[in-house]
């Protein structure tokens, strides 16, 4: 019971890392109607910009904060400019090429300025796994902190974006985008604002999973396909459903560690890869939305 | 002037159904026909053979299965290196445990069997639409993936998870030259080009083009989805398992499950998308500069004579091939088949404009 609960817990913490690169997905899919696969790439190029500002002028960790928020602002704006007015009104399939051909520029970019070896990333979240439970089990249940602290700032992020979004007067015009461009453009919002400021706000949420995932696993390359396992989060919580992320972050995560120890033995290992995406897909059987997407209505 | 089709009268059915209606288009094809079959290979060296010629043809054939799937039935798919991997492994697996039986014909029947994967996972294509397929297509590229790294009976217990593909031959005549290599793979390309020019003007074309334009529309006027969205599953992962027999066999040799991941996918995808969703002739346009793309970014810093550590280089060539697509996509975001068409447009009325 105390190792199915640690796998459990496992699991789910690692849940809460993909929901913060599934919420990137999320944020721009909403405002935007676009399938951002640059995210992952975003979340590298964030995390070894943070890193490297820090290691190569040795600047305080707050100042290579701030310098890298304002990085990831200039991106947005450079995306919103370069890529995302030149395709207006272009069907989805061009805009979803499109990001990945920004996520093939951003890695190559970020390696090409800032190296491409692994490196550590400490932003000072305590390493020791803590025991939980002692006096119930045998010998307890170990949790690693980093991941208790990547839970924290998760929820933390969302409590955030949910104010951003309910409370704030630009978190109004961001659900006024998602509901109805057109609508939206004609009662005065301005859509070339409002897509800078999404790609901000994916920019620094992509930023916190870069730091997160970063501690774990140090800042390289492979950092990108985390991204891909957040696919499944996404189809399985709903393209347009902050909740449905978090949600589906937790499903996924405790799912495939669960798969991963209970039924891997059996059929190989490894399994891990591609569970959550079969996890998903018997879902999605169910609700073709997902979890908590909206459903669609077509109109002949 | 040269290219009009006025004075071409059609006097029988046949004629006005014909794939080429028009007389100079007949000749355009017979002449590339001639260059790829005759003039390349009198001319090309083993280089451009090797590294240009068979990735295009073999590629082209992966991007026109893709394209019957996306392009004509609008269903995005990104598990194409998986059905590739399936058609080779199939492919493989038939060759080692039947030895008397051809390997063209187990090329075929690989497809079969890529065939009935497409089928299985084109299923949720059913339930579900647009990303979220997408996302679920993922699926079988992963697990497809795993399927061939792990389970050991599908690579012949090879200890490395690499495995060798016998010579191929047909009527005691073994394609081990480049030349012997590119003209089947030239030869084969042909006739699935033409299989599918004529598949998507047929009915069934038809049926899968409603389905994309839309699919609730589509079911109300009589197209069955089930049959128009699984056929094309089916036709795609066909030509695609054929590509991927192909690929192992005729183009790398010998060959392990990554030479089937997920970047196989998207270079396909990226393929059909530069060179026109819904088009054949995109899908070779596609393939050739999806092919040629990277090797000339390879060999462009020696040109200019930079030296730049190989690190650097293969970093370069990420951002500018992103760049180039971002760039391709703004300039023409409906291919390089529209610039193809916007041109034929043009020549019709070239010289005289009015």
């Amino acid at each position: 019971m105390g190792f199915f609960l640690e796998v459990l817990l496992g699991g789910l913490m690692a849940g809460v890392l993909y929901s913060l690169v599934a919420l990137g997905f999320v944020l721009i899919f909403k405002a935007s109607g676009v399938f951002n696969f640059a995210q992952g790439a975003m979340v590298l190029f964030a995390a070894l910009t943070f890193v490297r500002l820090m290691e190569i002028f040795h600047i305080p960790m707050v100042v290579a904060l701030a310098l890298t928020v304002v990085v990831m602002v200039v991106l947005a704006m450079v995306i919103e400019r370069a890529v995302l007015r030149p395709l207006v009104n272009q069907p989805g399939i061009s805009l979803f090429m499109a990001t990945l051909g920004i996520s093939y520029f951003l890695d190559g970019f970020g390696q090409a300025v800032w190296g491409s070896d692994i490196y550590t990333l400490d932003v000072g979240i305590p390493k020791q796994p803590i025991m939980l439970l002692e006096s119930v089990f045998d010998g307890g249940v170990l949790v690693p902190s980093e991941d208790v602290v990547a839970t924290i700032v998760a929820g933390l992020l969302v409590a955030a974006l949910a104010v951003f979004f309910q409370k704030t007067k630009i978190g109004r015009a961001l659900r006024a985008v998602a509901d109805d461009h057109q609508a939206a453009q004609s009662v005065g919002i301005p859509l070339n604002y409002i897509w800078v400021i999404v790609w901000t706000v994916a920019g620094l949420v992509a930023l916190v999973a870069g730091i997160m995932w970063g501690t774990k696993l140090g800042v390289q390359f492979s950092l990108t396909f985390v991204a891909l396992k957040a696919l499944p989060v996404l189809i399985l919580g709903g393209f347009e459903s902050i909740p449905g992320a978090i949600i589906g972050g937790l499903i996924i995560g405790a799912g495939e560690k669960l798969a991963e120890v209970y039924l891997g033995p059996y059929v190989g290992g490894g399994i891990e890869n591609w569970f959550a995406y079969v996890l998903a897909l018997l879902f999605l059987l169910v609700r073709p939305e997902g979890l908590f997407g909206e459903k669609h209505i077509d109109r002949v | 002037m040269i290219y009009r089709e006025s004075g071409q009268f059609k006097t029988s059915y046949v004629a006005d159904q014909a794939v080429f209606p028009i007389a100079q288009d007949r000749w355009f094809i017979a002449a590339w026909l001639l260059v790829g079959f005759v003039l390349v290979p009198l001319i090309a060296n083993e280089y451009m053979l090797r590294a240009i010629l068979i990735p295009f043809a073999i590629m082209a054939l992966a991007a026109l299965g893709l394209n019957i799937l996306v392009g004509y039935c609008g269903q995005l798919s990104l598990g194409t290196g998986g059905f590739m991997a399936v058609g080779a492994y199939a492919a493989y697996n038939l060759c080692i445990r039947i030895p008397e039986l051809n390997p063209i014909i187990a090329f075929v029947i690989a497809g079969g069997f890529a065939t009935l994967v497409g089928i299985l996972f084109g299923i949720p294509s059913l339930r579900i639409k647009g990303y979220y397929l997408a996302v679920a297509t993922l699926a079988s590229q992963f697990f497809l993936e795993w399927l061939f790294n792990r389970v050991q009976w599908f690579t012949n217990y090879a200890p490395s998870g690499s495995v060798s593909a016998p010579p191929v031959t047909l009527f005691g005549l073994t394609f081990d030259t480049p030349v012997l290599k590119y003209l089947l793979c030239l030869a084969i390309l042909v006739v699935f080009a033409l299989v599918a020019k004529n598949l998507v003007r047929g009915r069934i074309g038809r049926a899968w083009m409603a389905t994309r334009d839309m699919d609730v529309a589509a079911e109300i006027i009589g197209i069955r989805p089930m049959y128009a969205k699984l056929s094309a599953f089916a036709v795609s992962s066909f030509f695609v398992g054929v590509a991927g027999a192909l690929w192992a066999f005729i183009h790398l040799g010998s060959w392990e499950p990554a030479a089937f991941d997920i970047n196989r996918s998207f270079n396909i995808l990226f393929m059909v998308i530069i060179g026109g969703l819904g088009s054949i002739v995109g899908a070779f346009l596609g393939a050739a500069f999806i092919t040629t793309l990277p090797l000339i970014l390879n060999q462009a810093p020696q040109w200019f004579g930079i030296a730049l550590s190989t690190a650097m280089i293969s970093h370069l060539e990420f951002m500018i091939f992103g760049a180039l697509i971002l760039f391709f996509l703004i300039v023409e975001p409906l291919g390089l088949a529209r610039l193809w068409r916007i041109g034929k447009e043009k020549l019709r009325l070239w010289p005289f404009p009015h």
